[in-house]
């Protein structure tokens, strides 16, 4: 079971008196249930048309994805999508925020603040219910989006570089924050970064991507969220040896690929 | 960087030259704590504005009481205010002044409420839908840049001369702002607020009135305050088609008979109540969108 996703491919169509271009070409991928998949490469590899695929709002040229063995065919409340920024609704408050989707799926108000109120807290954002989501910071902000994805309890947490606009001491207490909810959650998810570092402390598998066409060239499986997980700290886990010789051969990969671009 | 003295390699030309008034001013200068650098044209301006303000009925007082004009051209500021008292407590044209007051705000708003009734739901429909865009674009395009006057003598021929001309007119005046301005407000909402939605199953009805309706309120208010302007732009046009009450029909009648002073009133009139209309829409504002331009 889980997220499958067999021989997808997709297709740009010509224009402007270009060819087509393909994004994603036979792409093969498994997200188990409470697997923690990172997806990282060089920009134009197809990262994001993979996670739009994922959602449901790109349908693939050719090939089928299905989740726990129905086919994907559109957005749906089993799929959220935590996105890097603007896609908080500045006229709500936090609490309205976080409730959002059960407010979509007709949730009665009482209802959706209670389910609303244990993610508030799970994430830390007690006493902030009531504030206008434009006046918190950007880490406060990105926890709110997460809140909001997991209020409508979906089987995969689709993530598309969450942490993208946050400063560096900010993203690597998220990136902890990110890891335990998932540990609470018992969620897949589907994490896309620039950060390689990021990639390997967080995933529990990574997937290397290359461009033109846009393709996976590398699957690795990573034991350092775990090891995080069980108590290590996550300034030891990033500096052990293991896991510095893992950053330079993924390095290398996108190294590589950067300079075999036009 | 050439006129900075602390520049390794000065020109020659620089340290010589004494900093005159015009170097200083075209220079950006280093901003007070509390505020950014370089933001055009910051600064609080509220006692400039009512300086501005005393200056200018300082100069009309002034031309006025020294006789340099006639008071047939511009009479004195105290003249219009003992005019409007006496018009106040006489009525004009036998008229009670409220009178002429209401009928012309009950035309301007009447016509501002039909005119975002219909044009905000077209305006939103045209932004969502190619198919209302294709069909109401090009009657909306054609007449928006014609002036109301222009097309009154058509009004009059198939509506009269009652009343139906004259809201229609200032109807059609505030109508085509009002839609544009919905119409694009629909382009405010982010797309990655909009995939969330859809993300959550949303409906195309749930995105248009959870997320695009809401995104797009800063831009429709923006749009109703525009268009009441318009509104009150074409009142004293409305009110040239056989009026016998209105302020623009005050202020028609009294320069017909050369009543300068009634002329000058009705126009302060007029736009005292058009700027404590737009007054009251910027307080809306505040108060409904404080988030605007703020994600």
């Amino acid at each position: 079971m889980g997220l499958n996703i067999e021989n997808v491919s997709v297709v740009y169509p010509a224009a402007d008196r270009r060819p087509p271009v393909e994004a994603l070409s036979k792409i093969n991928l498994t997200i188990d249930n409470t697997e923690f998949v990172v997806a990282l490469g060089a920009s134009g590899c197809g990262k994001s048309t993979l996670l739009n695929l994922i959602a449901g709002f790109l349908s693939p040229s050719s090939g089928a994805l299905t989740l726990d063995g129905n086919l994907v065919s559109g957005p749906g409340a089993d799929r959220a999508v935590v996105f890097q920024k603007h896609a908080l609704l500045p006229w709500l408050s936090v609490l309205d925020n976080v409730a959002f989707g059960l407010q979509i799926q007709g949730i009665g108000k009482t209802e959706r603040y209670d389910t609303a109120n244990k993610f508030v807290g799970l994430l830390g954002l007690e006493g902030f219910q009531d504030s206008p989501v434009y006046k918190l910071s950007g880490g406060m902000q990105q926890r709110v989006g997460i809140a909001r994805a997991l209020t409508c309890d979906p089987k995969v947490l689709l993530m598309d570089e969450p942490l993208g606009a946050l400063d560096a001491l900010t993203r690597e207490k998220a990136q902890e924050l990110i890891l335990n909810i998932w540990n609470d959650t018992h969620k897949s998810i589907f994490f896309i970064t620039h950060s390689v570092e990021e990639a390997l402390f967080m995933g529990t598998k990574l997937v290397v991507m290359s461009p033109r066409p846009g393709r996976i060239t590398n699957v690795f499986d990573l034991p350092f969220s775990r090891q995080f997980l069980a108590g290590k700290s996550a300034r030891e886990v990033k500096a052990s040896p293991e896991f510095i010789k893992q950053r330079e051969d993924v390095l290398k990969i996108i190294f590589a690929d950067e300079e075999a671009a036009p | 960087m050439t006129d900075q003295k602390s520049s390794p390699t000065p020109r020659k030309a620089a340290p010589a030259k004494p900093e005159g008034l015009i170097s200083r001013l075209s220079r950006g200068r280093p901003t007070k704590p509390g505020e950014i650098y370089g933001v055009p044209g910051q600064g609080n301006t509220l006692w400039l504005s009512v300086l501005s303000i005393a200056i200018f009925f300082f100069i009309w007082w002034l031309v006025t009481a020294m006789g340099w004009v006639k008071p047939l051209f511009v009479p004195s500021p105290i003249s219009i205010v003992t005019k409007f008292i006496s018009i106040w407590n006489n009525g004009f044209t036998n008229t009670p002044f409220l009178e002429h007051l209401t009928i012309s705000t009950m035309r301007v708003f009447g016509a501002f409420i039909l005119a975002c009734a219909i044009g905000l739901p077209l305006g939103l429909a045209m932004g969502m839908s190619p198919v209302m865009r294709g069909l109401f674009d090009p009657p909306i395009e054609f007449y928006r840049p014609i002036p109301p006057l222009a097309y009154l003598p058509l009004m009059i021929i198939w509506f009269g001369i009652g009343e139906t001309s004259k809201v229609l007119l200032i109807f059609l005046s505030v109508f085509a702002p009002v839609v544009l301005g919905a119409r694009s407000g629909v382009k405010s909402a982010a797309i990655e607020q909009i995939h969330a939605a859809y993300s959550f199953g949303a409906s195309r009805w749930q995105v248009m009135r959870y997320v695009i309706m809401p995104s797009a309120m800063p831009e429709i208010l923006t749009a109703m305050r525009i268009g009441i302007g318009f509104g009150w732009t074409t009142l004293v046009a409305a009110e040239m088609v056989a009026s016998t009450k209105g302020l623009g029909y005050m202020v028609l009648s009294a320069s017909q008979f050369l009543q300068t002073p009634v002329v000058i009133m009705g126009i302060f009139v007029i736009a005292i109540i058009a700027f404590g209309f737009d007054l009251l829409m910027r307080f809306i504002e505040r108060r409904v969108v404080p988030w605007k331009g703020k994600m």
